[in-house]
């Protein structure tokens, strides 16, 4: 190993702004410590959740699916030309945990309490599996990171016996997020007669796990793409190239999945009644379905940054669609009333997802998180190889 | 015995005592009259108003007409709120009461997470917005009256009887004995099976769709649903997992390993 370096944090235009947005939050937090949800927020009777849980949480959580997907594909299959992004991934998927932890606990009314479900065991409840799975998985992905942590700073015994347990670790790292994925999902289950049909389902779960994992590599990509502009590297598109397949065949099977359920019960038809509805979920299937899978299937499509950066962009976009579709489109009929975030909602989101990007700054220019230059230029001639024969 | 209150629209001349015995009995502030573009005052249930009487204006019989139906909690059976609270703060007494711990039996369990908002079919819990630690408010169907052998407050306030107590299922036999005794009531009974069963039932001799009542429901109650997925949980947690494990093992043993202390490296731009 080199010498150890010291911390360094530079601070551009760019991060003063975005740390005057996280100022500003944490300000608005506070006074809705103080004063309420109603003091900041537009929530109301018909509609109890808002932008903190429709996006922050419940697409902030998706959008950490990476994580888990990485971990599966590199470290229990050991598809090991996948190594130079699996700690990005575990990185953004930990920060991602963490504000919606933050966000979560922004968002209960009596905060004070929010320790209560460890120990009133409210099990026959969704949120119950939700609540322990996440804070479990944060816990998790916080010890998984020690390990690169040690390897700054040294603590041979720590990091030992983190060692020793790496394994029974990574495992846990991957059941619980499947687990909780798809509970977010459930969670709507509840729902029945109020969720629109079109997203209403009996394995809703299905759909969020699923979704959460074909995601991951398209959110990889559009990261490794934006911290390779950002810090003038070479994006590792070989491997995003080769990470099309697997959301290629797993949006394909989410297609198929999705008008198998709905013709199932019936409800195929609604999707083509005109209603605000309906369009809402052809877009969300034509545009944020269909599109990313034609232009993954296609190889002059795929091979290329711009093409496979478009499609991945389409397929995260999509999940996000697909939430706010839930949460909101879909209950839209069952609450009535209706709801916008108020200013300070937004505030707040936006501090949240800036310091998101600040402290992945922050991390990736002190601890080794992405692969060493060298190492990538002999690392992406093996991978194209694969990745184009396949 | 499980409780029960038979509304009978039909009887329901929309004096609204109900809603003012509510009120006095629990000492619940006053709203503002808010008749916008209905006469139904308050316009909706609220944190402070848990019961309200609805007004409709409907044609029957080539005339119009006036029906108005008694709102409130309606105490499931199996109820969808105590189910989704992880934190279990809602309870479904013996005698029928839905109740809510945090006030009702100062317990207080409550995150203010509202997710019983969201599963609750009848849309009945209410948060205290406009406060900084706020409760889940709703109709608790006047459970300490009831342990006192007393009528709910709402119940003994009614002039026409048109709202009756007892136990839910002679309830039950009476309003079909009045349904089949007279033929200008509808053939249904709301809250007989709706989700389940609730404690308070519905009997109208206008169809209750017209009425702002949900209809063509579920019989199944919302629990057994959320249950059908998470009994999963276990089989998925412990096979999962034995998969992932094996699968490691299987692959490990065919890949090369990585130092993974040589690969990765801090960014390096001053």
């Amino acid at each position: 190993m080199e010498k150890q370096r010291n911390w360094t944090f530079r601070i551009t235009i760019y991060r003063l702004i975005m740390i005057a947005f996280v100022f500003i939050a944490a300000g608005a937090a506070l006074y809705r410590f103080r004063y309420g949800l109603g003091s900041v927020t537009n929530l109301n009777d018909h509609w109890p959740w808002g932008l903190w849980i429709g996006f922050d949480l419940l697409c902030g959580i998706a959008l950490a699916g990476g994580g888990f997907s990485t971990a599966l594909i590199v470290h229990v299959l050991h598809k090991e030309k996948y190594l130079p992004i699996a700690r990005a991934a575990l990185l953004t998927s930990l920060i991602g945990y963490v504000i919606a932890l933050i966000s979560l606990f922004l968002d209960i009314g009596r905060w004070y309490n929010f320790w209560r479900p460890f120990f009133y065991w409210g099990y026959h409840s969704v949120l119950f599996e939700v609540f322990w799975c996440i804070s479990l998985y944060t816990m998790v992905q916080v010890l998984e990171f020690g390990e690169i942590f040690f390897e700054k700073v040294k603590c041979a015994p720590l990091q030992k016996i983190l060692h020793f347990f790496m394994t029974p670790l990574l495992i846990l790292g991957i059941i619980l997020p499947t687990l909780h994925q798809s509970s977010l999902g459930s969670l709507y289950v509840v729902a029945v007669d109020k969720l629109n049909p079109l997203w209403w389902s009996m394995i809703i779960p299905f759909f969020f796990v699923w979704s959460a994992f074909f995601l991951g590599p398209a959110m990889v990509t559009i990261e490794g793409t934006l911290a390779a502009k950002a810090y003038g590297r070479k994006p590792e598109l070989s491997v995003f190239q080769s990470l099309t397949k697997v959301t290629l065949w797993m949006m394909i099977i989410y297609f198929v999945v999705k008008v198998a359920d709905l013709s199932y019960r019936g409800v195929l038809s609604t999707a083509f009644n005109g209603s605000f509805e309906s369009n809402m979920f052809l877009i969300e299937m034509i545009v944020f379905v269909l599109a990313p899978i034609f232009m993954y299937a296609v190889p002059s499509i795929r091979t290329r940054l711009w093409g496979v950066l478009t499609a991945s962009i389409l397929v995260v976009a999509g999940v996000i669609f697909n939430r706010m579709n839930v949460v909101f489109t879909g209950m839209s009929k069952g609450m009535g009333g209706h709801y916008f975030p108020s200013v300070w909602e937004w505030l707040i989101t936006i501090g949240m997802w800036s310091a998101l990007v600040l402290i992945y700054c922050f991390i990736v220019e002190n601890f080794p998180i992405l692969p060493r230059e060298e190492h990538i230029e002999t690392g992406s001639h093996t991978s194209i190889g694969t990745g184009i024969q396949a | 015995m499980p409780k029960g209150v038979l509304v009978d629209v039909s009887r329901c001349i929309g004096c609204r005592s109900c809603q003012t015995a509510c009120k006095n009995y629990y000492d619940l502030p006053a709203t503002l009259p808010a008749t916008k573009e209905s006469w139904n005052n308050p316009p909706e249930l609220s944190a402070t108003d848990w019961t309200r009487v609805s007004y409709h204006m409907i044609k029957k019989d080539g005339r119009v007409q006036w029906r108005f139906v008694k709102n409130q909690c309606m105490h499931c059976n199996e109820p969808a709120c105590e189910s989704a609270c992880f934190t279990h703060a809602f309870l479904k007494t013996e005698n029928g009461p839905v109740v809510y711990k945090p006030t009702d039996l100062n317990k207080d369990y409550c995150v203010g997470c509202r997710y019983c908002m969201i599963a609750c079919p009848f849309n009945v819990p209410k948060f205290e917005w406009d406060k900084t630690f706020p409760y889940v408010r709703k109709c608790k169907f006047c459970f300490e009256r009831l342990n006192q052998g007393l009528k709910p407050a709402c119940v003994s306030a009614c002039p026409t009887e048109a709202i009756k107590f007892g136990d839910r299922d002679n309830l039950l036999a009476e309003a079909w004995q009045r349904i089949n005794r007279e033929s200008r009531y509808v053939k249904h009974v709301y809250g007989e099976k709706e989700y389940g069963g609730t404690a308070w039932m519905y009997i109208s001799d206008v169809p209750f769709e017209q009425l702002g009542f949900k209809t063509n429901v579920s019989e199944r109650s919302i629990p057994s649903y959320s249950w059908n997925v998470l009994r999963w949980t276990p089989y998925i947690f412990v096979g999962w997992g034995a998969i992932l494990t094996a699968m490691r093992y299987y692959t490990k043993k065919r890949s090369q390993t990585h130092d993974e202390s040589e690969m990765y490296a801090p960014v390096d731009k001053g």
